[in-house]
């Protein structure tokens, strides 16, 4: 194990991030280590670690507005907001069970993952929900961009970039984050024994109502368990009622309709956020961003090449596909469908050697690649930032 | 207003130019007599006049992505250009400029009602984009009140947003995909029917750029299924505090208003005195707050507003029954603009502040304007904190535009001062671009130039705007 940084605020952060700089001293970021198994392996002299920058620095909840270390517990995060009646609009996964791993996820390591849940399709993701970042870039300068107010155009939009970039342009210290209202009610409708076509059907019919659907997935049947395809509204008091039955009336044309709440409910959307149909299963596994109607076409011929088992979630517009791990894992065939199709593929989780020798994230083509080289090298020239996460 | 010197090369190369643009061109033809390019010479920020060197209207992205080519092998600055309404100069030309407007490409390009996305060509209007998709039941949430002219180009530049953010978030929230021409005159797609990308966001930074990182021609748009309805309250109050508090405790209560418009009592009596709403005079401080849904769904909302709202003491609440009673209480707030036109001339600001903030914000404001010695009026989206302050004065006493520039800085700096922001939605421009450095220390604009060196190493992308000139300057001589 690489030796660790572990500084005490931002301040020291930035002065151990130029200090590498200068002696080219490759860095792996790390916040609560949850996620470290995303992207390529990194090969890093030393550890840096944001555990020492915690806190929530401002919540002002009748602004709807979060400002937190990177460091701080989602988890302590989550519990503030919902002492108030908030949360994340995003509802963002835990990779823990998919990737088998332990210890506390991070605001960080989430932001620089961009991670989201399933209800991304309706509130937006990670990344817009962020209002304003603070990072030290790759020569240790701290820089602030966005602030803590939600409409914000003034100059360009760095935060965005900050989300997803996997430390690689940079440690973030400080995000703030617009919140939501945590709706009162919530309850689900459920079509049991679809195909994938006909939950593809469903889903885009729940969607394309004005009942706010917050979440549209669909498992298909494993062993001697049903499909089921699983969609969900919530609201306050009368709303929820309302919601429910004109859903059910809508998509009682696909089936018929039962609906869940309560434990059962919350159960199943957490197993539909962490992807843990396929936490016991062998395989590596891919995550596939794609227009949902194209969805289950690129399942079925996926099925027939690899072999693959596939969990959908987003209305179908992101396909979870567990495949055997061998030789590239799949890597040319499912590239074939995204290629052919639009959208993209991410290796999410297989061992540090097939995340080695396939490319984990989609090949961009010449144009965008050249722009991400780019930036890579105006933001950490020196290239120590979490070195070949992102390939390239 | 400063703008670079021109470049003198490229203005006595102007006639090698114009035969290239014209090439490229072919029958649609340059525009450079000084007659025709007068129609560009500015945007809707009027103050600030300069004809371009030409002006070019491309019918496709592979004359765009040609012209620009061309232009960048003569070394001339490129301003793109959409309708023409920004309020922060964000398309005022130069004149070693050539002005590529997108206004031909105006088609829908495909309506995906299955997957929720529309792809346009970005000279089409933001409410051409809604009407495009409302027979099947659908809407483009982002609505700037220049709706009806605003085309989606800029939109994207200036990462538009309108009265409905609170709920339904600005462009970059329900923008999913652009093509756009690269500084080099390349052709490329960012982001597409799928959500979120594959490798850094791009498409975060694109958006709100300013024209600066390449010229976006096609955009694929989210939709979203059009609300069974929506219903207006109007409430009056005896001081900006108590309707500043309302705003907080309503979002605080957990309802979120698809719009809280804000409006003070010199923009009420404005517009009464001008659209005749029915508006209260009494009053300090009027809000607007709207929810959507079913008849059940609204009532469910507007009950515990009505609750909220009681406890700041309302001198009036008026709850719109019918149609009509909606568009009555809409009516006065959409007249608000020209209404306020009648003062005078006005600039209209555009800064952010924390919600909490806004009562005091607005006490500071108007002790401001009292040391100006001028009127301001406010109307704005309370919701979000996006302030819209009118500055009103008569351009032509001399003098008195400076003054009420000074004024505008001095409000937007109190704006950045207790956390907030210079812009919400119109863009820094020209206008705030010497105000950045308020807002932004050296390092943090440092960070954001870098990316337009890797987008745009020679700077001919809208050069001269967003950044103090004197800082972007070293950059822009190279």
């Amino acid at each position: 194990m690489a030796s660790e940084l572990r500084p005490a605020d931002e301040a020291e952060l930035a002065e151990a991030v130029a200090e590498a700089a200068a002696r080219r001293t490759p860095l792996e970021i790390r916040g609560g280590g949850t996620r470290a198994g995303l992207g390529r392996p990194v090969q890093a002299e030393r550890t840096l670690s944001t555990a020492g920058l915690i806190g929530i620095t401002l919540y002002e909840p009748g602004a709807l507005t979060l400002v937190v270390r990177a460091g701080t517990p989602l988890r302590e995060v989550e519990e503030t907001l919902a002492a108030e009646g908030q949360m994340l609009p995003f509802e963002p996964m835990d990779h823990r069970p998919l990737l088998r791993t332990e210890g506390e996820p991070t605001i960080g390591g989430m932001v620089a993952c961009g991670v989201s849940g399933p209800r991304r399709i309706q509130a937006g993701a990670c990344r817009d929900a962020m209002i304003g970042v603070r990072f030290v870039d790759g020569e240790g300068h701290v820089t602030a961009n966005g602030g803590r107010v939600m409409k914000n155009v003034t100059g360009y939009d760095l935060v965005k970039l900050m989300a997803g970039s996997y430390g690689t342009l940079g440690v973030v210290t400080e995000v703030a984050f617009k919140l939501l209202p945590r709706p009162p009610r919530v309850a689900s409708l459920v079509l049991q024994d679809l195909d994938d076509a006909a939950a593809a059907a469903a889903m885009a019919d729940a969607v394309a109502t004005p009942h706010d659907v917050t979440g549209a997935a669909h498992l298909p049947a494993t062993g001697d368990a049903p499909a089921r395809t699983v969609v969900r509204v919530q609201g306050m008091e009368r709303q929820i009622g309302y919601r429910a039955e004109r859903l059910a009336r809508r998509l009682s044309r696909h089936g018929e309709v039962r609906r869940v709440d309560g434990e059962e409910h919350d159960r199943l959307w957490a197993a539909i956020r962490d992807c843990t149909g396929f936490a016991d299963r062998p395989g590596a596994v891919w995550r596939l961003s794609m227009k949902p109607s194209d969805a289950a076409p690129a399942v079925e011929a996926l099925r027939a090449a690899l072999g693959a088992e596939a969990l959908y979630d987003w209305a179908g517009g992101l396909v979870w596909l567990e495949v055997p791990e061998e030789g590239d894992a799949g890597a040319a065939a499912i590239r074939r469908e995204t290629a052919a199709r639009g959208g993209h593929a991410t290796l999410v989780r297989a061992s540090a050697a097939t995340r080695a020798s396939v490319q984990v994230f989609e090949p961009e083509p010449a144009p965008l690649r050249r722009i991400a080289e780019g930036l890579r090298a105006r933001f950490d020239p020196a290239g120590i930032l979490n070195p070949q996460r992102m390939g390239g | 207003m400063e703008m670079p010197t021109p470049n003198r090369r490229v203005i006595e190369a102007r006639d090698e130019l114009f035969a290239r643009l014209a090439e490229v061109m072919g029958e649609a033809g340059v525009i450079s007599a000084p007659e025709e390019t007068l129609a560009y010479e500015c945007d809707a920020l009027t103050a600030y006049r300069c004809r371009p060197l030409a002006v070019i209207l491309p019918q496709t992205t592979e004359q765009v992505a040609a012209a620009v080519r061309v232009c960048a092998e003569f070394g001339a600055p490129i301003v793109p250009r959409g309708a023409g309404t920004s309020l922060a100069g964000g398309s005022l030309p130069t004149e070693d400029a050539v002005l590529i407007g997108v206004s031909r490409m105006n088609r829908v390009l495909e309506v995906d009602t299955a997957n929720r996305h529309v792809r346009v060509q970005t000279g089409i209007t933001n409410l051409a984009v809604t009407e495009a998709v409302a027979p099947e039941g659908f809407f483009y949430a982002p609505d700037p009140s220049s709706q009806l002219a605003c085309a989606i180009a800029g939109n994207i530049a200036m990462n538009s947003g309108g009265a409905h953010c609170l709920k339904y978030g600005v462009t970059t929230n329900n923008l999913m995909g652009v093509k756009m021409v690269t500084a080099d005159g390349e052709i490329v797609e960012v982001g597409g029917a799928h959500l979120d990308p594959a490798g850094y966001d791009l498409l975060g930074l694109i958006c709100g750029s300013e024209g600066q990182l390449g010229i976006v021609t096609e955009a694929t748009l989210r939709i979203l299924a059009t609300p069974e309805a929506a219903r207006p309250v109007l409430m009056g109050f005896a001081s900006n505090e108590a309707a500043g508090e309302c705003v907080f405790d309503i979002i605080k209560s957990g309802v979120i208003p698809v719009a809280i418009e804000f409006m003070d009592k010199a923009c009420i009596h404005a517009t009464e005195t001008h659209a005749r709403a029915g508006y209260p005079l009494d009053v300090e401080a009027l809000l607007i707050v709207e929810v959507e849904g079913s008849k059940d769904e609204i009532e469910e909302q507007l009950a515990r507003i009505r609750e909220v709202a009681e406890r700041h003491d309302p001198m009036v609440m008026r709850e719109a029954a019918t149609e009509a009673e909606a568009k009555a209480i809409w009516l006065g707030r959409k007249a608000a603009f020209g209404a306020m036109g009648q003062l005078g001339d006005y600039i209209c600001l555009d800064g952010c502040v924390p919600t909490s903030r806004l009562p005091e914000v607005l006490t500071r404001m108007g002790e401001l304007a009292d040391k100006y010695g001028l009127e301001v009026a406010n109307v704005f989206h309370a919701g979000d904190g996006n302030l819209h302050p009118l500055i009103i004065h008569d351009a032509n006493k001399p003098g008195e535009l400076e003054k009420a520039e000074a004024l505008g800085a001095d409000i937007l700096k109190l704006c950045v001062d207790v956390g907030g922001c210079l812009t919400g939605e119109h863009g820094v421009g020209v206008e705030k671009r010497e105000l950045m450095l308020h807002q932004y220390g050296p390092d943090d604009l440092e960070a954001q130039m870098r990316v337009k060196d890797v987008f745009d190493p020679a700077w001919l992308l809208n050069p001269a705007k967003v950044f103090p000139l004197s800082i972007s300057e070293p950059r822009r001589a190279a």
